[in-house]
C-alpha cells in the first residue's frame, strides 16, 4: 500500500475552492435587484425550459447559477422543505431566513467532506417582504457561507464587475421598469468593456411581486409583456396586465409556476 | 348510531356546468347531531387555480384531506414547473378518499366534490367520489351531502345546457335553497347575518370565489322571488 502524499488542509481548501470557483465562473450570471413594489430576478438565459429562477414558496424565490443538475437538486430541496413547513405548520412560518440557513447547511456539508467534490454552484435567496424594507436577500456561495445582501446582488461569471457596476447605479424606490433596464445593462457589458445586446428572448425574468392580490407572489414576466417593459420602461404595464387576468392563472405559461389561489383564506 | 362519536358534519354541495366553465357552490352549516355547530363554516375550497373541492363528511378530516389535496397539487406544479392535467387532481383526490376508508368505516367518512377547468379540452368538468375512492364524472350537474336529494331535484327540473354563467349560479343558488329548505343539516342563506352560500366559479380565466356583495345579490333575488312563490320556480308538467 503506498502513502498517501501529505496535503496541508488549507491548501485542500483552496483547492476546493478554486475549482468550484472556475465552475460557476464558466457561466453567465444572474442579478437581483430590489423595486418599490418587490425584487426583480434577471438572467441570461436562452432556455425555455431550463430555469435559473424559481418560485420557491408563496413570498420567496430562487436564482442560481452553475451546474444545473446541482443547483437543480438543492431546488428541489428547497420546494420540498418550503411545502413540509408551510403544511406543518403554517404558510407565514416559511421564511428565507429557514431556507438559506438548510442551503448553506448543506453546501457546507458538501464543500468540507472529503469525499465528495465541491457543489459548482452559487445561490441566491430573496423574499419580498411587506415593504422594501423587510426584503430579504441572501447570496449563498458554494462554500456553504452566507451573505445578507441589499439593493442588488450579481452571481455568475462576472459578478465582480457587475455588482460594482450595480452598486453605483441601483437607488431605493426604482420602478420596475427602471429596475429591468439597469440589470439588463449590467449583464450586456461584457469583461472587456464592450457591449453587447440583450434580446427578450435571451433573458429569463421573474419577479417577486408583493402588490399581486394573489398569496404567491413570483410571477414570469414572458412574452410580448416582457418586450414591452424592456422596450419603454413601463412599470405600469405589468400591473395593468395583472389585474386583466384574473385569479392570476398566467395564461402563457405551461411551464410557469406563478399561480396561485388567494380566495380560500 | 349507538356510542357514536358526533362530530360536525352535514352539507349540500352543487355542482352546473356552463358554456365557459364549471360553478361550484356550498351551503355554510355544519352539524352535531340537532345542534348546529356552526353558522359560517366553508366547504368549497380552491384546490389549485384551475379546479376547486367541495366537501361534505367529517369536517375535520375533510379540511385536512383538502389542506394535503391543496398542498399536492402546488408541489407538484412547483418541482416539474407544469401543472397535472385535471384527470391527473381527480386520480390523486380518488387515492386520497380510499386511504381513508378504514375511518369511513367507522362512520367517519369524506367525501368531496370535484370541479374544474379542463385546459386540454377548453371545458369545465365535475367529479363525484364514493367512500371508497371510486370516481365518477358527472355531466350537467351534480349535488353531494345530507341535503343533496332535495338539490338534485331541483338542478333536475331546472338545468339545461347552454347556460350562462350568472345562470348557473342562479341555478345553484336555487338548488341550494331547496336543499336548504328540506333537509335541517343544510343551512339556508341568512340575511339576517349576512351570511351567503360559498359561491365560485371555475373558468379558463381561473378559479374566483364571489364576493359577498355578488352573493347577497344572487341570493336576493331569489329571497324576493321565494317571497312569493315559497317553493320556487315551476317546471312545465308535460
Amino acid at each position: 500500500m503506498s502513502t498517501p502524499f501529505y496535503v496541508s488542509p488549507q491548501q485542500a481548501m483552496a483547492d476546493r475552492a478554486e475549482y468550484a470557483r472556475k465552475g460557476i465562473a464558466r457561466g453567465r450570471s444572474v442579478v437581483v435587484l430590489q423595486y418599490t413594489d418587490g425584487i426583480v430576478f434577471v438572467a441570461e438565459n436562452p432556455s425555455r425550459a431550463l430555469h435559473k429562477v424559481s418560485e420557491i414558496y408563496d413570498r420567496i424565490a430562487f436564482a442560481a447559477v452553475g451546474k444545473y443538475n446541482e443547483f437543480e437538486n438543492l431546488r428541489i430541496a428547497g420546494v420540498r422543505y418550503a411545502d413540509l413547513r408551510g403544511y406543518t405548520y403554517d404558510r407565514h412560518d416559511v421564511t428565507a431566513r429557514g431556507l438559506a440557513n438548510v442551503y448553506a447547511q448543506a453546501l457546507g456539508t458538501i464543500f468540507s467532506s472529503a469525499a465528495e467534490k465541491p457543489y459548482e454552484v452559487e445561490l441566491i435567496v430573496a423574499e419580498a417582504g411587506e415593504g422594501p424594507e423587510d426584503d430579504q436577500i441572501y447570496r449563498l456561495p458554494h462554500d456553504g457561507s452566507i451573505v445578507d445582501e441589499h439593493g442588488s446582488v450579481a452571481v455568475g461569471g462576472n459578478a465582480d464587475q457587475i455588482s460594482s457596476y450595480l452598486d453605483q447605479r441601483h437607488v431605493d424606490g426604482m420602478t420596475l421598469g427602471e429596475a429591468l433596464k439597469l440589470a439588463v445593462e449590467s449583464l450586456s457589458r461584457d469583461n472587456n468593456g464592450g457591449e453587447r445586446t440583450l434580446t427578450a428572448e435571451q433573458l429569463e425574468v421573474a419577479i417577486l411581486d408583493r402588490t399581486r392580490p394573489q398569496q404567491r407572489k413570483f410571477k414570469r414576466l414572458l412574452g410580448s409583456q416582457l418586450t414591452r417593459l424592456l422596450a419603454d420602461g413601463d412599470a405600469g404595464a405589468v400591473a395593468a396586465e395583472d389585474s386583466s387576468e384574473p385569479g392570476s392563472a398566467s395564461s402563457d405559461s405551461g411551464s410557469d409556476s406563478g399561480s396561485g389561489s388567494d380566495a380560500g383564506e | 348510531m349507538q356510542g357514536a362519536v358526533e362530530l360536525p358534519h352535514g352539507t349540500t354541495i352543487v355542482g352546473v356546468t356552463f358554456e365557459g366553465g364549471v360553478v361550484l357552490a356550498g351551503d355554510r352549516r355544519a352539524t352535531m347531531g340537532n345542534i348546529i355547530a356552526q353558522r359560517d363554516v366553508q366547504k368549497v375550497f380552491p384546490a389549485d387555480e384551475y379546479s376547486a373541492v367541495g366537501i361534505a363528511g367529517t369536517a375535520g378530516l375533510a379540511v385536512e384531506m383538502v389542506k394535503l389535496f391543496q398542498l399536492e397539487l402546488e408541489h407538484f406544479e412547483k418541482v416539474e414547473g407544469a401543472t397535472l392535467s385535471l384527470e391527473g387532481k381527480a386520480n390523486r383526490l380518488s387515492t386520497m378518499i380510499r386511504s381513508n376508508l378504514g375511518m369511513a368505516l367507522q362512520g367517519l367518512a369524506v367525501v368531496p366534490l370535484f370541479a374544474g377547468w379542463d385546459v386540454g379540452r377548453g371545458k369545465g368538468r365535475i367529479f363525484s367520489y364514493d367512500v371508497t375512492g371510486g370516481r365518477s364524472e358527472e355531466f350537467g350537474f351534480a349535488a353531494i351531502g345530507s341535503g343533496s336529494v332535495f338539490a338534485r331535484g331541483a338542478l333536475k327540473k331546472l338545468y339545461r345546457e347552454n347556460l350562462t354563467e350568472s345562470q348557473a349560479i342562479t341555478l345553484v343558488t336555487q338548488a341550494l335553497y331547496d336543499a336548504a329548505d328540506d333537509d335541517s343539516a343544510t343551512g339556508g342563506p341568512d340575511l339576517a347575518r349576512r351570511i351567503y352560500p360559498v359561491l365560485t366559479v371555475i373558468s379558463d380565466e381561473g378559479f374566483r370565489r364571489l364576493t359577498e356583495e355578488e352573493a347577497s345579490e344572487a341570493v336576493r333575488a331569489i329571497h324576493e322571488r321565494r317571497l312569493q312563490e315559497p317553493d320556487g320556480p315551476r317546471a312545465e308538467l308535460l
